[in-house]
C-alpha cells in the first residue's frame, strides 16, 4: 500500500537514491518540477512508460497539490 | 493523481512506492529548488532581505524600538519560538510607551506572500495596494524575510 510521505520525507527519501515521478501532464512538468524528477503521465502510466523507472529503487509519486 | 499513480505502480510490481500528497504546490511554497521553464522568472525569494529584525510578542516597545533603530530598521516582525509570524511592527506602533508589550501594539496577522510569488505581478499588487513592503513566509508560516518594494523594482528593470 503507498505511503504518503512530507516535504521532510520527500528530501530525505531523495538523499537515500529515490526515484520522483511527476504524473501531470508534459506541458506542466516542463514549467517546473521537483529537481531530478522524471514526468510520467497519469494517463500514459503503464508497464511500458514505467520500464524507464529502476525497479531496486523506491518511487516518490506527486502532482500539484491534494488532488 | 498522485495517489492513483502510486497505486497503478504497485499493481506494475514497484515497491516500496510513496506519494507526497501535498505535492509540487507544497514544494515550490517552501522555497525550495525548482527546475524547468518557471525557473529563471524571478521571484519573491530572489529579492527578499533575510535580515529583518524580529521580536516576541512579551518583549516592549522601548527595547526592540532601540534594537531596531541600531540596526537602520523602521519595521520589525513579531514572531514566535518557531520563527512563525504573528505580527508586525511599524509607524505609531513605536509611540506606544516605552514599557508596552510588543503584543499590545503590533499589527496581527498581517498578509504574508510566498517565495516562489513571481515577482513581476507581486510588485505590480504592491504599487496597486501601495505597499511599500510584504512579508515572505514559507508554506508552514515561518519568516523568510521582507520584500521591499524598491527592491524589486530595481531588480526587475535590470532583469
Amino acid at each position: 500500500m503507498p505511503k504518503d510521505v512530507n516535504r521532510e520525507d520527500v528530501q530525505r527519501l531523495v538523499l537515500s537514491g529515490a526515484q520522483l515521478i511527476e504524473v501531470l501532464p508534459p506541458e506542466e512538468y516542463s514549467e517546473a518540477h521537483l529537481p531530478g524528477a522524471i514526468n510520467i503521465h497519469l494517463k500514459k502510466l503503464d508497464a511500458q512508460t514505467a520500464k524507464q523507472l529502476d525497479s531496486t529503487l523506491p518511487i516518490i509519486t506527486y502532482c500539484y497539490d491534494f488532488q | 493523481m498522485s495517489s492513483r499513480a502510486a497505486w497503478r505502480l504497485e499493481s506494475l510490481g514497484f515497491s516500496p512506492v510513496y506519494r507526497y500528497v501535498a505535492g509540487k504546490r507544497d514544494w515550490f511554497a517552501f522555497g525550495l529548488p525548482m527546475e524547468g521553464e518557471f525557473a529563471s522568472i524571478l521571484k519573491a525569494i530572489d529579492v527578499v532581505r533575510r535580515n529583518v529584525p524580529t521580536c516576541y510578542l512579551t518583549d516592549n516597545v522601548s527595547e526592540v524600538y532601540k534594537r531596531c533603530q541600531e540596526a537602520g530598521w523602521q519595521v520589525c516582525l513579531v514572531v514566535n519560538e518557531a520563527n512563525i509570524v504573528l505580527g508586525r511592527l511599524r509607524g505609531d506602533a513605536w509611540r506606544a510607551k516605552p514599557d508596552t508589550p510588543i503584543e499590545a501594539v503590533m499589527e496581527n496577522g498581517p498578509t504574508t506572500f510566498r517565495p516562489d510569488n513571481f515577482l513581476e505581478p507581486l510588485i505590480k499588487r504592491m504599487r496597486e495596494k501601495k505597499a511599500g513592503s510584504v512579508i515572505i513566509t514559507n508554506s508552514d508560516g515561518v519568516l523568510i524575510g521582507l520584500l521591499y518594494r524598491k527592491d524589486g523594482e530595481e531588480r526587475l528593470e535590470r532583469y
